[in-house]
């Protein structure tokens, strides 16, 4: 197999794994999208909904940059292709009375309602837990909002970097005595989605085994929380507090320690090189590699010397690379076996990088032509999964599904349409 | 009852495949933690219980092998091998992150192993994936993260200083997240198809496909982010959102308002704190209050009366912030309907009342110490088949008779 080959899935003849999965969906942004994502590209069928009288724009991503060209509208965002590939996507008027009447069809006929609205938003058009439960005994509710729907904050808006800043996640992010780095992009929108995805899985898996469906209640800032690992037990075991001085400190490495452990300055224009010493057998090599006077300072000898003299050490290694070529210097340290990467720009890792390769694949957009879009990271040597179609326009499946699911004609869409009922 | 009760998982201790293994034990999976003599280096981890070291007292180990249970095989010996086999016979799970061709020498490979159980599903997870040309080049968190696209977006305006690897091991845990859904979506084919599968999870691949807009940007535009303090890197620069609150700390004032009401909200805030009156801007809170509408961003470069409307609501916002507490700042916004957080630092998180009220908060005995100490809870919550720790993180072998002496039984 080629690496081309690698991650696509082109020419698959297996049934998806989660084929005979019937989603319906009302999640939007990433933190939902991505989610519903993952299940479309094993073969679930994920029925996105979308309101017809805001034109789905619940979702903003639908209609902002990055665009392939000139062209601006709801159909033409960038984001929003990437993260809704293989879904279906239908319009409906969930306030009026046809189309309650259409959604609690479709609920019936599915196995999992998924949303990531502010908490209570379903509820007030009808379609808590309770009534969804009426609709379908089984039925799966999983919903993903910052705070939950319960708890002092369950009414708390959020966004990924409202998530971050709350769990800790943002303050973990940074150099000593700056304002915190924090994420550059919403890290915890990717992360909720693959606990959605993962607390989607448990409950069907449940239900396989069961027959009960449950409401997962996702809140997104928890699972962040957990991702603060073993720092959550410095503070209750030994109740030393990560606000202290020296910390946050997050390019260096207290856990498990390491040094010379950070990002370089390298040759040419904001280009930087990540250098990791896991001990004394990396720290020879690369200092032998290196060949300056000052690597054979005493204060540099142990791992102990060389964390409490890390500064001076960063220093020096710094003024090492600094005139140095970043691919160059990877290529060195990692034929010396010591952990090193260069940083990697957007089109560095995503055109030139061998190890990328099948991660980016291509769709065809029924407005926007042929793009590129986020991958999944897995080979699965039974059920590959599947990114070939785009993220729908909307209601661009009207008449399919709701042929499909519900039994409409061509026709009665038609008629729902100029009722402004889809 | 758990919704993974009755799996049997075998994981090959290694610390970029751990969290993996705990998110599906902590579900109720049956994991056992397979360690070769002498154990594990991350046992080494610190920091450690009462800042003593020691093999079982890294509260790295005790976080990310809570629920398995531990043996220890030498696989490099014949004897030990078969025992892995018998387990593999026995089991429905292998989770591994062997480096280069490690298991294929062992004759422990997917093609060996599901000889021995047809329907095993294999979840392999490395630097770069399976047959990589850099499948033996070492890597830590901070080179993944740097190498697929976290690194480069994330740090300061000033890019005199270096970019940053966001805390806390999460190159690890983006990984480990996907061999998770992996490894779920295999089990459910499996319950319908009986079959089972080998899945090669990358580590890059996975970084490289959780950087939001820096990957698409250049994937749909041939746009480049540029990295910006605490908010997201950019094609084009956008304004703060970080504040520095009159207690020194910090708080993310996400989008300042933008609707009738809001501005309405902030100059009763403003009156409730005595501030109205040193606010000159008050009055285009006023016309704000009194907008047909939220404002349109897209006019603030052109409309005077627009941008002096949407400069004086966050005006006002960095006014409050100079007066008041982060955490009340926070309280203030969020009961105002803005959606701002505080910058906790992770412990000040784990210790908020929210969180407690859910229950994050769970207790996990220590009995070997005759203590109780205080853990990080579940990721989601279901009802019907809930999360646990069903124990703490396995001693070096402690399982080995239970588990080793029923093979030979």
């Amino acid at each position: 197999m080629t690496l081309s080959e690698k991650h696509s899935s082109a020419g698959a003849t297996t049934p998806g794994a989660l084929a005979g999965i019937r989603i319906c969906d009302f999640c939007g942004q990433l933190a939902g999208a991505g989610a519903a994502k993952w299940l479309a590209a094993f073969g679930a069928e994920v029925i996105r909904i979308e309101d017809p009288t805001r034109e789905g724009r619940w979702d903003i991503l639908r209609g902002i940059a990055p665009f392939v060209d000139e062209r601006r509208g709801i159909n033409l965002g960038g984001g929003f292709n990437n993260h809704n590939t293989e879904k279906y996507g239908v319009t409906i008027d969930v306030r009026s009375k046809r189309g309650k009447e259409m959604l609690a069809e479709i609920i019936r006929q599915s196995d999992c309602v998924t949303e990531n609205f502010a908490a209570g938003v379903l509820e007030r058009w009808g379609f808590g837990y309770e009534a969804l439960k009426a609709i379908k005994p089984d039925i799966i509710y999983v919903s993903n909002c910052g705070f939950g729907h319960v708890g002092p904050y369950r009414a708390f808006k959020t966004w990924g970097p409202i998530v971050q800043a709350v769990s800790g996640l943002t303050f973990a992010s940074g150099l000593p005595d700056e304002a915190p780095a924090g994420w550059g992009y919403s890290y915890m929108d990717h992360t909720g989605g693959y606990y959605m995805v993962m607390a989607i899985l448990l409950a069907l898996l449940h239900k396989t085994k069961t027959g009960e469906g449950q409401w997962v209640d996702l809140a997104c800032t928890e699972s962040a929380l957990s991702l603060n690992g073993p720092v959550l037990l410095d503070w209750t075991v030994n109740h030393r507090p990560s606000r202290r001085d020296g910390q946050p400190d997050s390019n260096h490495s207290l856990s498990p320690p390491m040094a010379p452990h950070a990002i370089y300055p390298c040759e040419g224009d904001d280009e930087w090189v990540a250098i990791a010493c896991r001990g004394d057998a990396d720290w020879t090599a690369l200092a032998g590699m290196i060949g300056e006077t000052w690597t054979a300072d005493p204060s540099f000898a142990s791992l102990q010397g060389r964390m409490a003299n890390q500064e001076a050490l960063d220093r020096f290694v710094g003024a090492w690379t600094a005139s140095r070529d970043k691919f160059e210097i990877q290529r060195q340290l990692r034929a010396a076996n010591i952990p090193c990467s260069a940083v990697q720009k957007p089109q560095e890792r995503v055109d030139n990088d061998p190890d990328t390769a099948g991660l980016w694949p291509a769709v065809t957009h029924t407005e926007m032509g042929e793009v590129r879009v986020d991958g999944i990271p897995a080979r699965f040597s039974k059920t590959p999964w599947r990114i070939a179609r785009s993220a729908p326009c909307l209601g661009e499946h009207n008449e399919e599904v709701f042929e499909r699911l519900l039994g409409l004609s061509a026709n009665d869409v038609a008629l729902l349409r100029a009722e402004k009922v889809v | 009852m758990s919704a993974l009760e009755g799996y049997r998982i075998l994981e090959l201790a290694n610390e970029r495949i751990a969290f993996a293994g705990k998110l599906l034990a902590d579900m109720g999976a049956d994991v056992i933690l397979i360690e070769p003599p002498g154990g594990d280096p991350s046992r080494h981890y610190p920091p450690f219980v009462d800042d003593e070291p020691g093999a079982d007292r890294s509260l790295w180990w005790w976080h990310y092998h809570t629920s398995k249970r531990g043996v220890v095989l030498d696989l490099d010996k014949g004897e030990d091998r078969e025992r892995f086999k018998a387990l593999v016979a026995g089991a429905d799970m292998v989770l591994e992150s062997e480096p280069g061709s490690r298991l294929a020498d062992l004759g422990l490979d997917y093609e060996d192993l599901c000889r021995l159980r047809e329907d095993l599903i294999h979840v392999s997870l490395t630097p770069f994936g399976r047959g990589s040309a850099n499948a033996n080049v070492p890597v830590t968190d901070l080179t993944i993260m740097a190498g697929a696209g976290p690194v480069w977006s994330c740090g300061y305006d000033d890019h005199a200083l270096p970019p940053i690897r966001g805390g806390g091991n999460q190159g690890y845990h983006t990984g480990c997240h996907f061999a998770v859904m992996s490894a779920l979506t295999a089990l459910f084919y499996r319950a319908g198809s009986g079959q089972g599968q080998f899945i090669d999870v990358s580590m890059h691949g996975a970084s490289n496909v959780t950087t939001e807009a820096a990957s698409y940007s250049w994937l749909v535009a041939n746009q480049t982010v540029q990295r910006q303090t605490g908010r997201h890197a950019s094609v084009d620069p956008t304004g703060d959102t970080q504040m520095r609150c009159k207690d020194g700390r910090w708080v993310n004032t996400g989008v300042p308002p933008r609707y009738p009401v809001e501005f309405a909200r902030m100059l009763e805030w403003l009156n409730e704190l005595g501030l109205a009156e040193e606010f000159p801007e008050a009055v285009f809170l006023e016309m704000g209050a009194a907008l047909d509408g939220q404002i349109n961003l897209s006019k603030i470069g052109v409309d005077e009366e627009i941008a002096a409307i949407f400069g004086a609501g966050r005006s006002a916002l960095v006014l409050i912030a100079e007066t008041i507490s982060a955490y009340d700042f926070f309280i203030g916004c969020q009961s105002r309907g803005l959606a701002v957080g505080v910058i906790y630092s992770p412990e000040e998180a784990f210790e908020d009342e929210h969180f407690k009220a859910r229950g994050f908060q769970v207790e996990v005995r220590h009995e070997d110490m005759g203590r109780t100490f205080r853990y990080p809870g579940a990721p989601y919550k279901l009802p019907a088949s809930p999360w646990a720790i069903s124990r703490r993180a396995p001693k070096l072998g402690e399982h080995d008779a239970e588990i080793l002496g029923a093979l030979r039984g």
